[in-house]
């Protein structure tokens, strides 16, 4: 699969030193709009090609490119997927632009291999929707669930600063379509400490009366394993917990609530180990990538 | 624009309805609002905010859920005040510009919009989205002590550049001597071109004295609750505000009695417990911790046997901010793996 990463700020920085390991992605460029940025710099002395005209670029080398990661912003995603999917080329789609199908590789991974964009939601939505999946796997129905992710403020970058608002509503409903929850919130917060702290993120799922408790922990510590296959820096920072209530939810009184206390930590791949949030991006978009690769290849084994 | 009339020194901004709904862990009723908010605007208070304790949005596993919806206890308010303007707060990340929308509707006539005091610009959308709709606007910059005064005037400047109309920082933790206060409010007066308010907690016994300060400084906009009704150890009383004020000369353009009526017939029979500085809450002052933890760390500290002062003060040491609620029960759960494991 000949691919091209465009956006050379960090995601698509950290997402090229990832994508120069792998065995199924051949990274041929990384496409950017500043001929001084650092990322264009890297790519440039890594041997590959490291244009800065955009979109521009992508389209004008179609022929060549199978699969491109779209690390820009929203809005430069949104004017130009259409003629990614014209030309042929299939889109993962880091921005939160959410025109295809939301992925969180721990959960649905194999549902969209053949979509021409799929969507990674949000860094939170990464981190938190596989728990509340889990869980929900483990009972009945999930009425409400609900997540609170904070960032070391070094960490969140303009785009996130100037539309929050996105951020907390995609994560909000990928934690309903994909999670399975009933009802849903999401919550970031920004923590400026110094030296950074690793990226949080903490799930509050309402637990209704008769369920398995055992096997609700259960269920959590496996998908914790399944994450961390592909973000090594995913772990519990406390073993889950249920507490008792009652709690009033938006889904209905409750007798109990589970929480999981996670932490990311970063492979320090580009950006530092506290930039998690960056991090389990990449890292799921870099699984998503690999494993479209992997789908098309026995296809075309078996055609 | 002047945010004050000719005829007070300062205005006067009530809190009960939202730094309030901390401290009976946001189970106001549409009675005890209406009772409230009547007798505020009787009393002649200008400014009235109601919301979450957290802000519009903030019903939640991680701050608690409101009793009834705030949505319907803002429209019960914008029904029961005559005079006073009523407010609402939103902390971007977690309630969305969608919801001011929905308050703006409602009657609501301000909007506050509240950040970490280093984190302003998250606030611009919200700010932008709140002066669209015709609102009142005001940046509002928390944990105010765990910024410089030159700090704060950079977060300010942004704040002023979004379009706010004044600018506020709050004392979320009640962590501020009356100097720290003088200093970032003079800084402020000095840089900005918008008026300056101040919010300010009880934790270590200065909230009047803080305001008193701030209005020195030249703040022009003063938080209070009535019975300091509030996180933590409680917020600036609002009566014994209004009464210090008239000892000192200062025109608030409240009716001081009626606000003692208020906080002795209406607010003190709500209370759950009277805002007292015992250990807790002046550990929140004096670690500089987040005064709505209170009542968290205390029910955690319950659920896991651990001590509620030994939360607080890793919480200090963690330098979390306003919001991080969830890491109440993280620090909790490690001092019970920890006394678990010195008890092997």
């Amino acid at each position: 699969m000949r691919c091209a990463i465009i956006g050379s700020g960090n995601i698509g920085t950290d997402l090229m030193v990832k994508m120069m390991r792998s065995d199924v992605l051949d990274l041929v460029a990384l496409v950017g709009i500043d001929p001084d940025s650092d990322g264009l710099a890297r790519a440039h002395a890594l041997g590959l090609e490291a244009p800065h005209s955009g979109p521009e670029w992508v389209l004008e080398n179609a022929k060549n490119l199978d699969m491109i990661f779209d690390a820009t912003s929203a809005y430069v995603h949104v004017r130009h997927y259409k003629q990614y999917a014209a030309a042929g080329i299939t889109a993962v789609d880091l921005t939160p632009a959410a025109r295809g199908p939301k992925v969180i590789p721990a959960v649905n991974l194999y549902e969209h291999l053949d979509a021409p964009n799929v969507n990674m939601v949000t860094c939170g939505g990464q981190a938190t929707t596989p728990m509340v999946y889990a869980i929900r796997r483990a009972i009945e129905e999930l009425p409400y669930a609900e997540m609170v992710s904070t960032v070391a403020s070094k960490s969140a970058g303009p785009g996130t600063r100037q539309n929050i608002d996105e951020f907390t509503k995609t994560t909000s409903t990928a934690l309903r379509e994909i999670g399975g929850a009933v009802h849903s919130k999401a919550i970031m917060v920004l923590n400026p400490a110094e030296p950074p702290i690793m990226m949080r993120n903490t799930v509050f799922a309402a637990i209704p009366e008769g369920s398995d408790h055992a096997a609700i922990l259960e269920s959590v510590h496996e998908m914790v394993a399944g994450v961390s296959q592909y973000v090594p820096g995913y772990r519990l920072k406390n073993a889950p917990v249920i507490e008792e209530g009652p709690f009033h939810t938006p889904g209905g009184v409750v007798p109990h609530r589970a929480v999981v206390l996670l932490e990311v930590e970063g492979a320090g791949d580009y950006l530092p180990p506290y930039a998690g949030n960056l991090d389990i991006m990449t890292a799921a978009a870099m699984r998503v990538g690999e494993a479209i690769a992997q789908s098309r290849k026995e296809k075309e084994a078996s055609a | 624009m002047t945010t004050t009339t000719p005829t007070t020194d300062f205005r006067l901004i009530d809190s009960t309805l939202r730094d309030g709904s901390h401290a009976i862990s946001h189970q106001y009723d549409t009675k005890d609002v209406i009772a409230i908010v009547k007798g505020l605007d009787r009393a002649g208070v200008q400014v009235i905010e109601i919301a979450h304790g957290d802000g519009l949005g903030g019903s939640s596993f991680n701050y608690g859920f409101s009793k009834v919806d705030e949505k319907e206890l803002i429209a019960q308010a914008c029904d029961a005040t005559t005079n006073a303007k009523i407010a609402c707060l939103l902390l971007p990340g977690i309630g969305l510009a969608d919801d001011l929308r929905d308050v703006h509707e409602l009657g609501v006539g301000m909007a506050r919009i509240a950040t970490h005091c280093t984190e302003a610009d998250i606030s611009e959308q919200h700010i932008k989205t709140s002066k669209a709709l015709g609102m009142e606007t005001i940046g509002f910059m928390m944990m105010a002590h765990m910024n410089s005064p030159e700090g704060l005037v950079e977060e300010a400047l942004k704040m002023q550049s979004y379009g706010a109309d004044a600018i506020y920082f709050a004392d979320s933790a009640g962590a501020m001597t009356t100097e720290d206060v003088r200093r970032r409010v003079n800084a402020l007066v000095n840089a900005l071109e918008i008026p300056i308010g101040v919010h300010a907690h009880n934790n270590l016994s200065m909230a009047v004295a803080n305001s008193i300060a701030a209005y020195e400084e030249g703040a022009r906009n003063l938080d209070g609750t009535s019975a300091g009704l509030g996180a933590g150890a409680g917020n600036c009383p609002t009566e014994i505000l209004a009464a210090v004020s008239d000892k000192y000369g200062i025109t608030t353009g409240v009716d001081v009695l009626a606000l003692m009526d208020v906080a002795e017939e209406v607010v003190r029979p709500l209370m759950p417990r009277q805002q007292v500085i015992d250990r807790a809450g002046l550990i929140l002052g004096y670690a500089g911790v987040y005064g709505s933890f209170l009542l968290h760390s205390q029910r955690a500290a319950e659920r896991y046997n651990v001590s509620q002062a030994d939360i607080l003060l890793e919480l200090g040491r963690r330098k979390v901010v306003g919001g991080q609620e969830d890491m109440i029960i993280d620090v909790a759960l490690e001092l019970a793996k920890k006394h678990a494991e010195a008890g092997k």
